[in-house]
């Protein structure tokens, strides 16, 4: 799928921009701070319902104004136009329109644009805590299947509620806490079902990465070593997040959930004195992990920056490929990567971008940027983001866009 | 903070669900600016909506006299009960026109963040109710969300040794959302697919 008119209003530095976009690349070029990145995250924030520089949206809301629009015309793989808009409040929730009508969940947006962004902060997957891989996994599956998205937020609500009622079974004695105690288990129950759903899903999603992140380092890395991926889940290791061909019948099946339920359930009985004393739920989805490894060891804590490097740029060229599996190819948002890679690791990322539909990077210095094509230059005055296009001796005044509100 | 009586209003406005300390403030300086009239017709209303509706001693539906209009009226079928949270899911339900037995308003669902447990809920009264009434089936119609499935669940587990047929809305209804928000086909629907909890 392709992005071919960005609109903003009033989102982080920009005041008014429009944006036409082409066919494979376009380098967003200038000096930091300048609101290059800004650009990629209203797309980002646009494509799967969060940024990620920030939680919320109200900071994607330019400074002093109250509400800010990202509007975004994408054409499908079969040429179909859509239409997605959101507008963004500080202080109240986003509307989202899908093809002009309004959308009552972020789930019915989810598909309409899809993004696979590869930014500095990602090596944070490799290197960084568990929470880092779990937004990774559910970012893939959240695009891959809509669905997915609705049941992360069930999952979300029922563990918030689980946790405030261990909290406030803590602070309490005798017979109110036998009273609390007795819904603790529907609960419990809401948690398994919505939890053995994302548990699955996650790992599904490492089978199916599994092989072409192993391809890609390998493309990679200097050193070509296989990588290993596994979930680490909270409920025991019996759950099994391994990519072993005898227990998944060689393929990258979703694995049957009553299992997983099984042994959720156990766990939560074996370990309910220890969540009832630290008022806190101990087994779930939000508490697992995705383990990487490169060769024998550990990527968390052994991997080189060279690897680490590798091994973050490897799974997202993966999750382009799982993604463009099932659907739409995404579009590729490059955010100042190339300047962080040498010059080997940068001719093979730029190979890659050959075979994508469209990449937007962003880059300080164009000759970081081995690649052909559209530029525009992104610079800041009088505190406002302006966006110069730079080819063919177009009128440098495509900045002036119409955004009604 | 202001003079006395403005910020016992602001404070009261506060107090109302979905009102925040801002939205309070913007309420009571509207209110101050409003007619005399505009004002003691508000008053009013709520006045009399205290003084005169209050909740139906048998299904703690809505209601002006004793018991509401549906336990009022003989020829709903009281052999079934639909459990709901609110008054305003017996609303959303009549529309459907498919149900024609009486119903138990709850008065909430499960949901610790907000401070409610199974105790806040008119669940002794929905026991007892199944004693004294001859009710065959009952028909539980929680939101379809987390809260609503969890207050279903403690339900059905409260319910099971009493030997009642406990059936449940059949899904379809959008997920996490509100039964009110359901159109009356899509509730509709649900009401006839309904399945029987194990
Ligand atoms: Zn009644």
């Amino acid at each position: 799928m392709r992005l071919r008119r960005l609109e903003l209003a009033d989102i982080r530095s920009y005041d008014r921009v429009a944006v036409d976009l082409g066919p494979g690349v376009t380098i967003l070029v200038g000096q930091n701070a300048q609101g290059k990145t800004n650009l990629l995250e209203a797309v980002q924030r646009a494509a799967t319902g969060s940024s990620h520089r920030v939680a919320g949206d109200g900071p994607l809301v330019r400074f002093g104004t109250e509400i800010g629009i990202i509007r975004c015309e994408v054409v499908t793989d079969e040429g179909r136009r859509r239409t997605l808009d959101l507008e963004i409040g500080t202080g109240r929730r986003t509307r989202t329109r899908v093809d002009g009508q309004d959308v009552q969940r972020a789930a019915q947006a989810a598909g309409v644009l899809r993004v696979v962004l590869f930014a500095p902060e990602d090596v944070a997957i490799v290197r960084g805590d568990p929470s880092e891989r779990r937004r990774f996994l559910d970012d893939v599956l959240a695009q891959r299947r809509p669905a997915f998205a609705a049941a992360r937020s069930e999952h979300d609500r029922a563990l918030r509620q689980r946790n405030q009622l261990l909290k406030q079974i803590r602070g309490l004695t005798g017979s109110s806490r036998d009273a609390a105690m007795s819904s603790l288990d529907v609960w419990t129950e809401q948690l398994i079902t919505h939890g053995t759903q994302i548990i699955a899903a996650r790992i599904a999603a490492i089978r199916t990465l599994a092989g072409p992140v192993d391809r890609f380092y390998r493309d990679l890395a200097d050193r070509p070593e296989p990588i290993g991926l596994t979930y680490r889940c909270s409920a025991g290791d019996d759950v099994d997040g391994r990519l072993d061909p005898a227990s998944s019948g060689g393929s990258t099946m979703v694995p049957e959930t009553a299992p997983i339920a099984q042994a959720m359930r156990r766990t939560f009985a074996a370990r309910q004195r220890e969540e009832t004393a630290r008022g806190l739920t101990l087994v779930g989805p939000h508490r697992d992990d995705l383990d990487l490894t490169i060769g024998e060891l550990p990527a968390r804590g052994y991997s080189s920056h060279g690897e680490a490097w590798s091994l973050a740029l490897a799974l997202k060229l993966a999750t382009y490929e799982v993604l463009a599996e099932v659907g739409d190819r995404p579009i590729v948002l490059l955010d100042d990567v190339f300047a962080e890679l040498d010059t080997t690791r940068r001719q093979r990322l730029a190979a890659a971008c050959a075979g994508f539909d469209q990449v937007l990077v962003t880059a300080a210095v164009e000759a970081d940027v081995p690649l052909e094509g559209a530029k525009i230059d992104v610079e800041l005055l009088d505190g406002r983001t302006r966006l110069r296009p730079r080819d063919l001796g177009a009128p440098p005044a495509a900045t002036d866009g119409s955004v009604a509100s | 903070m202001y003079e006395g009586a403005v910020q016992d209003l602001i404070d009261e406005l506060g107090r109302l669900p979905g009102v925040g300390p801002k939205s309070a403030q913007r309420i009571a300086f509207h209110l101050l600016q409003t007619e005399n009239t505009d004002a003691q017709r508000l008053a009013d209303a709520i006045t009399t909506v205290k003084a005169t509706i209050r909740f139906c001693t048998r299904c703690w539906n809505i209601a002006e006299a004793e018991e509401c209009r549906i336990c009022r009226d003989t020829r709903r079928d009281g052999s079934v009960l639909c459990v709901v949270e609110e008054p305003r899911d017996v609303v959303a339900i009549e529309r459907t026109r498919e149900f024609q037995g009486r119903y138990h308003v709850l008065g909430g669902a499960i949901s610790p963040i907000d401070g409610i447990g199974p105790d806040d809920l008119h669940l002794k009264e929905l026991v007892a109710r199944l004693d004294a009434e001859p009710v065959d089936e009952l028909i539980l119609a929680m939101n379809p969300n987390v809260e609503g499935e969890a207050t279903a669940s403690y339900l059905s587990r409260l319910l099971a040794p009493l030997g009642v047929r406990v059936t449940r809305l059949a899904s379809g209804l959008p997920v996490g959302g509100d039964l009110d928000y359901a159109d009356e086909v899509t509730l509709g629907r649900a009401f006839s697919g309904r399945r029987d909890i194990p």
